[in-house]
Formats: structure tokens, sequence, C-alpha cells
């Protein structure tokens, strides 16, 4: 049996000030119920990718929450919110999909969504930073950023990765944006805009960083039946698999190659049959822009250390041999931390349906890569059309 | 309230961590049970306290509320003459810091808990030579 895509919806990514938690998810979810035409009463379970809602709004029980405010709650089924840190959402996807893999359930709601702004920026990083390991990187000052400076460092130091080749991915992904309307930074900035923005840790700058962002994704995922009654334009998840490494970045024998993803990527490539090179797109989560260079290496897109190679001869640009972030990546179009996994699927949903407007990339098969923290936890997707 | 900070004291201050006594494993923080040797393994205490270098640095600029009095400070993941790999702050001048430097441990202040709250103490790196 196979799971399918059928309906997705998303807010615009940014600082939504005039709009609630319960206001965001729900323009995200009416959006993909009009897109799969479905009415509701079909729902059977909800699955909610949601990091910090305790500590970000002073509120628990999400899960129940958005259930009743979605107007399900008469349906009372069963809803749960799915915490992997900002891998939340790619996991969520992954739940919902196991349950209808399970042939419990014929349509099923993964949705994703942060309300991070009504926090200020000290607060948002201590917050991120709870992503890695509190007792022994956070009680230290190590931050988020600072983590992956120290990955980038590292790097660059091994492998003669640059500041300018990070730069050049925050130029890509902006560049990209601009062509999505659910984008947050919709605007083209230049290398130097880049190199001469402020350290956070250096050599990571402010435009090395993705912002935080509110925001709201949402895909109804259905049984291979139930999708044929539904659509003429379905998007199969393929494979999509979840693993876990070291939360601190001292334990690992290698910090320039994420393990989570290198495990997933293998084996969700096993599962759908298919090698790194019949990838015609991807999403990949750019929270720092090494971040994206280390992707490319770990999921095979090209060899260890050559991550900057890519990056310089514009091979994951729309056009080029692979293109990553069509959508902006979390860099432009913004990171609503549990969301993220959520709008990537979106975006891979739109570009495998040709619905992706002016940034729209040939392609058949989609690759979504999704990650908690510094990569204790990992997430890959293959979709296929 | 009790202080967030306050069980591993012990292993904070004098750098304790432990030993598989089945794969002779060295791990910094201390472990309950080691990952590669599952329940055929057996953990010890032991002190790891030692100089070593800097592998990896960082200069943090921009940080949580609780460090923020302390920009810019340098985060470094320090690999110890006996292996093991430590996520610290290394106290020294921004500029001075480089892979490679040899670094050793002291015992330095890290933070409080608020204004009325206890004072988080526990090791630090200072430029050996």
């Amino acid at each position: 049996m196979r799971v399918a895509i059928v309906g997705v919806g998303q807010t615009k990514f940014g600082e939504l000030w005039d709009k609630g938690f319960r206001d965001i998810v729900i323009e995200a979810g009416i959006e993909a119920l009009e897109d799969a035409n479905l009415s509701g009463d079909e729902i059977e379970a909800l699955y909610i990718g949601n990091m910090s809602g305790g500590r970000y709004l002073g509120q628990e029980h999400i899960s129940a929450l958005i259930a009743d405010y979605s107007g399900l709650t008469e349906l009372h089924i069963p809803s749960v919110r799915v915490e992997t840190g900002d891998a939340s959402g790619g996991s969520a996807l992954r739940e919902a999909y196991l349950a209808v893999l399970s042939g419990m359930y014929d349509v099923v709601i993964a949705a994703g969504a942060e309300k991070v702004t009504d926090v200020g920026p000290e607060l948002a990083m201590d917050i991120m930073a709870s992503t890695a390991d509190r007792e022994w990187e956070g009680f230290v000052g190590a931050t988020l950023p600072a983590l992956y400076a120290l990955i980038a460092k590292m790097h660059m130091e091994r492998y003669s990765t640059r500041e300018e080749d990070l730069a050049m991915v925050a130029v890509k992904n902006h560049k990209n944006a601009i062509n999505n309307p659910k984008a947050q930074f919709r605007r083209e900035i230049s290398i130097d805009t880049v190199m001469n923005s402020p350290y956070i840790a250096e050599p990571l700058k402010v435009f090395d960083c993705a912002p935080i962002s509110d925001g709201a994704s949402v895909v109804i995922l259905a049984s291979e039946e139930m999708a044929r009654k539904l659509t003429d334009t379905p998007v199969y998840i393929d494979s999509i698999v979840q693993a876990s490494d070291y939360v601190a970045l001292q334990s690992r024998e290698d910090i320039t190659t994420m393990k989570s993803v290198v495990y997933s990527a293998r084996k969700a490539y096993k599962l759908s049959r298919i090698s790194p090179n019949d990838v015609d797109v991807a999403e990949v989560h750019d929270s720092f822009t090494i971040a994206e260079i280390m992707a490319y290496e770990d999921l095979g897109f090209c060899k260890k250390g050559e991550g900057a190679k890519l990056i310089r001869e514009g091979e994951t640009e729309i056009g080029g041999r692979i293109p990553v972030n069509p959508s902006g990546g979390l860099k432009a179009c913004g990171h609503a931390v549990g969301a993220t996994g959520i709008r990537q699927a979106v975006e891979i949903t739109l570009q495998l349906r040709g619905d992706a407007g002016k940034r729209q990339v040939d392609a058949e098969i989609g690759l979504a890569l999704n990650i908690g923290g510094t990569g204790g936890t990992a997430v890959v997707t293959i979709f296929r059309r | 309230m009790l202080p967030r900070f306050w069980r591993k004291i012990k292993y904070r201050y004098n750098l304790i961590g432990s030993k598989c006594k089945n794969c002779e494993t060295l791990y910094y923080p201390p472990r309950n049970i080691c990952p590669k040797c599952r329940r055929r393994g057996e953990m010890e205490e032991l002190e790891l306290w030692d100089e070593g270098r800097v592998i990896s640095y960082t200069i943090v600029h921009e940080t949580s509320d609780d460090f923020k009095l302390n920009v810019p400070y340098i985060i470094a993941l320090i690999k110890l003459e006996n292996g093991v790999i430590i996520t610290s702050q290394v106290v020294c001048n921004p500029s001075e810091i480089k892979i490679g430097m040899k670094v050793k441990p002291v015992f330095r202040k890290y933070g409080e808990d608020g204004e009325d709250g206890v004072i988080y103490y526990g090791t630090k790196f200072v430029p050996a030579d």
C-alpha cells in the first residue's frame, strides 16, 4: 500500500503579529482542505509538529486545542503533538504516514505550527538552545548558532570551505524566495550583504542564520485507494526515515558530518530503490548556511568535503543539476521551528505537481531533510509523483 | 524553586567522566550506559582533568539573557590528552584563540540563576603556555 499527499496548505512565514497560534493553524488547515476538496468530516486523526508551545506560549496540550479550534471537536478524533526539536514537523509527517500505512486510517492530517515571535530574541535564542544538550552545552553558553559555528569552523579548517561559500547559500536561497509568496524574505541579497553583516558566532553572521518565524503548514495524507478517488495529482510518500544521533557535539567522532542524516538518507534511498543522483529537487534544513553545505555531502549529492564546490558551481540553483531549497529554505522562506518539516513537504508536493509557479523545477522525485538541533534527529522523506 | 543545575556539580567541577570497563572508552559527560557495549559494558567514574588542545572554536557575539553580559566570549571543543572531547569556554583574548592551541582546565564561575539565585561554577580552559 502507498500513502499519498492529497492536499497542502501553508500560512505565510514571518512575524505574524496580528495572528494568534490558533489563527495560523486554522488558516493552513482550511487551505489544505480546500486543496484536497474535503469537507473535514473525512479526517480520522491529527499529528501536529510543535516544538515548544509550552515555552513560546505557555500552552501545552495543543494537540486537543488544535482539534478543538479547527472545528473537528465533535468528531472526537485522536490528536497528538509530536516533538523532536525543530524536526518536529518531519516527525509528525512520519507518524501520520505510519498511521495510514498501518491500515488504521484512510485520511489523516499532518500539521506543523509554531508561534515564536511573542517572545523576545534572547529568550528565543535560549529556547532554540534547548534542542542541544542543556546540561553540557547550554550550561557553558553554547547557543545553537555557537554550536553550528563550531561545526562550520572545523569544516572550513578540514575542507577549505570559505565564509564566502557559506554566503552563497544565503544568496541563492534569498533569490529563490522572491518567487515564493509564502516566504518571509522576498528580496535579493548579495555576497557583500552577507559578508558585511555582523557576527552572531564567528564564522556565522546574521545572514548565515535562518530567522525565527511564526507559521503553520498542513498536509493531508490518504491511502492510495482513497487518494485515487480524491485527486488526479497525488504525490506519494515513497519512503520516510528518521534517525537519531548523540545530541551533544562533544560526543561525536566527527562533527563535520551528521550521522543521523547519513543513516536516514541511506535507508530512504534503499527503501525507494534510488540513488542520490535520482533526486530532482530537494528541500533541506538550512537553519545555518553550513548545514546546507553539509546536507549536500551527507545526502550524497557530492562527496564529503565538496559541498562548497557544489554551491560555487551553481549546481544547486534552480536550473542546476540538483536544485536545493527552491522555496527559499529556512533562511529566506523562514523557520517556524515545528512547522518547517511540513512546510518542506508542502513545497515538494507543489513542485512534483507542477504547481510551484515561477520557482517550478522539472521534477519526478523530491527529497526533504528536516533536522532537530545540531543533528540529534534527522528525517529524510522521498516523494514521487 | 531549586536551582536548575546542581546534580552534576561533582562532574563539572572536577571533570569526572566515565570509563567503560569492557571496551575502555572514556566518556565526558559521564554516562550510565556505554553506547558501544550497552548491557555488556560496565561504567566506572574517572577523573579526566587534563590539558588539551582546541580543535574548533567560535567567538560568540549574540546570545541568550543568561550570557549576554559576557559577550564576546569563546566556546571551544577541546580534545584532552586522554582523548576526551569537551565543550567549554576558553578564557583568553579572542584575538589569541586558534585551532591547535594548548589549554589547561581551571575552576571558574559560569553564571547565576537570576539575581537572587545560586551562582554556577564549572570548568573553563585557559592557555597552557
